[in-house]
């Protein structure tokens, strides 16, 4: 990963030393990092059970969660916590469908909590009657003014999730993939499901704080159905979302820094691009397997 | 399984069912849609409790047996776009239930888990899929996903095997070869197989013995007990007859599943009685 990085300096020589004298810049890579691993993580498993609206939604809630925080003077990284995790219980206690999808009575309640905790958003940041930049950074990102104490929280809830999502890791793979037969062998296929959500809530919490809540899949969602395009062998997609993950923070972060446009813009843009050079990929070369993962060399490689 | 009863939001299912099944043998659940069929199946795991009598699965109360019984729920297709490999999808009938992470390479470094690899690929080439077993299960057509469940309720060397409809959805072809491929496991591996099905012309050659599940009822016995004009005729409520082919094999016509005489799921549970859904 650190030749993904230092491919940048051949762009722009010398820049790379320039970019880490700034503490903020440093603060954000670090806090770029973390979200990134956790969020590849969660982010594939998130794909694999076929629960991108329920992430979507957990991030969008984390919104007036922040804006509420900030109207009623408390923590702002208290308020994206709080309100992902809340959101996630209250998703987590409408009964499971029976057929493992989500049927269209699961999506109408989360499409109601969804627009629900928007509108509260938009009432919060009006109580609040403060600045609209403030208002762009929560839904499209920003990396400026990350503090150390808001690093080390984020350390920790990322270590937390993860060490989480690697107790759970099998039995929650197998209840994604064949819930009927993971719960005849006794695996506890709904409790794990309600623990899932409350670490992709923690997660989309973590998430919204770089991307904004409104482009959370640019980390959550893209990196891992571009790794699952490239390999269907689990370890290796797993592993290779997780480096896409990486790589698109760091690159985004990077230009972000140099080209004044929000940061969020590059972690979208960088993840499409890398999401649609695998699709791309996987439509030349085949579904094969040994095929499918010789095309990882060239995406990464293009990617930076 | 003695007098057992089922009740499901307050309704019987079925009640006074008594069966025994003997160890190695092929026995066939049928019965027209809605009479319980997959019931009897998730009360013989425990997943349903007995509402009266009680039940002995492999000499313990069901839910006990859980590693020595494979289970095939009904069918289940998966997502076109599952990007997860057929052998991905064995592998967790053995080890999906333990918790953790695999550790990469294990294979190589522990006895069980290349213990674990080889039977996997034991049994995927037992059912025959060794050659699609590494392509994604979503992109392998429905008999090769059925052959591959199979593999995965088998990978665990079960002494029962519990499969819910295996044949349904499949074509014709695929019919009788997976029915032959489940025949030939019961009798070679000696596992006892309980197969649901409502339709008993692809396995009627190979059974041993038939429970029949109607109107609430259970009726057990050998096939020729039971699958006669005179006793079908009784149990549907509606005319069947049992022809003989000219090679001694018996074909039921006239069952309830032709579509004139299609019992909705629901319909059928909601008015048990078969006679009121017509």
């Amino acid at each position: 990963m650190t030749g993904t990085v230092s491919r940048l300096t051949w762009d722009i020589p010398g820049d790379l030393h320039q970019l880490f004298g700034f503490h903020f810049m440093v603060n954000a890579f670090r806090a770029g990092t973390v979200v990134a691993i956790v969020a590849g993580a969660v982010g594939w498993f998130m794909v694999l059970r076929r629960a991108s609206f329920v992430g979507h939604t957990l991030a969008v809630v984390s919104f007036p969660g922040a804006a509420g925080a900030i109207w009623l003077g408390i923590s702002v990284t208290a308020g994206y916590f709080a309100a992902s995790i809340a959101a996630a219980l209250v998703i987590a206690m409408v009964p499971p469908s029976r057929t493992g999808g989500s049927t269209s009575g699961e999506a109408a309640v989360i499409g109601t909590v969804q627009a629900f905790a928007l509108a509260c958003g938009v009432l919060f940041v009006s109580l609040y009657s403060g600045i609209l930049d403030s208002v762009t950074g929560l839904l499209f990102g920003t990396f400026l003014g990350i503090s150390d104490q808001q690093v080390v929280t984020l350390l920790i809830v990322g270590a937390a999730v993860l060490v989480a999502l690697a107790a759970m890791a099998r039995p929650l793979f197998f209840a994604s993939v064949d819930p009927d037969v993971a719960s005849a062998r006794r695996v506890p296929v709904r409790l794990l499901s309600t623990l899932y959500l409350v670490l992709l809530g923690c997660t989309a919490a973590e998430v919204s704080q770089i991307t904004g809540a409104l482009l959370v899949f640019a980390l959550l969602v893209m990196p891992a159905a571009a790794a699952q395009q490239v390999t269907a062998r689990p370890g290796w997609s797993f592993l290779l979302t997780i480096t896409l993950a990486l790589a698109v923070t760091w690159l985004a972060l990077g230009a972000a820094y140099f080209f004044t446009y929000p940061v969020g813009f590059y972690v979208t843009s960088f993840g499409f691009g890398a999401y649609a050079l695998a699709a791309a990929g996987r439509a030349i070369g085949g579904w094969t397997g040994s095929r499918a993962s010789a095309d990882m060399t060239p995406l990464v490689a293009v990617d930076g | 399984m003695v007098d057992a009863a089922v009740r499901l939001g307050g309704r019987v299912i079925w009640s006074e069912a008594t069966l025994e099944v003997a160890p190695g043998e092929f026995v066939a659940i049928l019965g027209p849609n809605g009479a319980g069929k997959s019931v009897l199946v998730k009360a013989l795991l425990g997943a349903l409790p007995l509402a009266a009598g009680r039940a002995v699965v492999l000499g313990r109360p069901p839910g006990e047996a859980g590693g020595d019984i494979g289970y095939l729920p009904q069918r289940r297709n998966f997502d076109p776009g599952l990007r997860v490999r057929g052998v991905d999808i064995v592998r967790l009938g053995s080890d999906g239930d333990r918790w953790g992470v695999p550790i990469p390479g294990g294979h190589r470094l522990f006895e069980n888990r290349r213990e674990q690899r080889h039977l996997v690929d034991e049994v995927i080439e037992l059912v025959g899929a060794t050659a699609y077993a590494s392509r994604p299960i979503g992109e392998v057509s429905g008999g090769e996903q059925q052959r591959l469940l199979i593999a995965q309720a088998l990978v665990r060397r079960p002494q029962l095997l519990l499969l819910d409809e295996p044949l349904d959805s499949l074509d014709l072809p695929n019919q009788s070869s997976v029915a032959a491929l489940i025949s030939r496991l019961c009798r070679e591996r000696g596992v006892t197989v309980m197969i649901v099905a409502h339709d008993a012309n692809p396995i009627l050659s190979y059974l041993d013995r038939v429970v029949y599940l109607a109107r609430g009822r259970a009726v057990s016995g050998t096939p020729a007990e039971v699958i006669t004009s005179a006793t079908l005729t009784s149990l549907y409520g509606t005319p069947i007859e049992v022809l003989s082919a000219s090679d001694g094999r018996l074909v039921v016509v006239g069952e309830p599943e032709a579509p004139a005489h299609h019992t909705d799921r629901h319909a059928g549970h909601a008015g048990h009685d078969p006679g009121s859904a017509r």
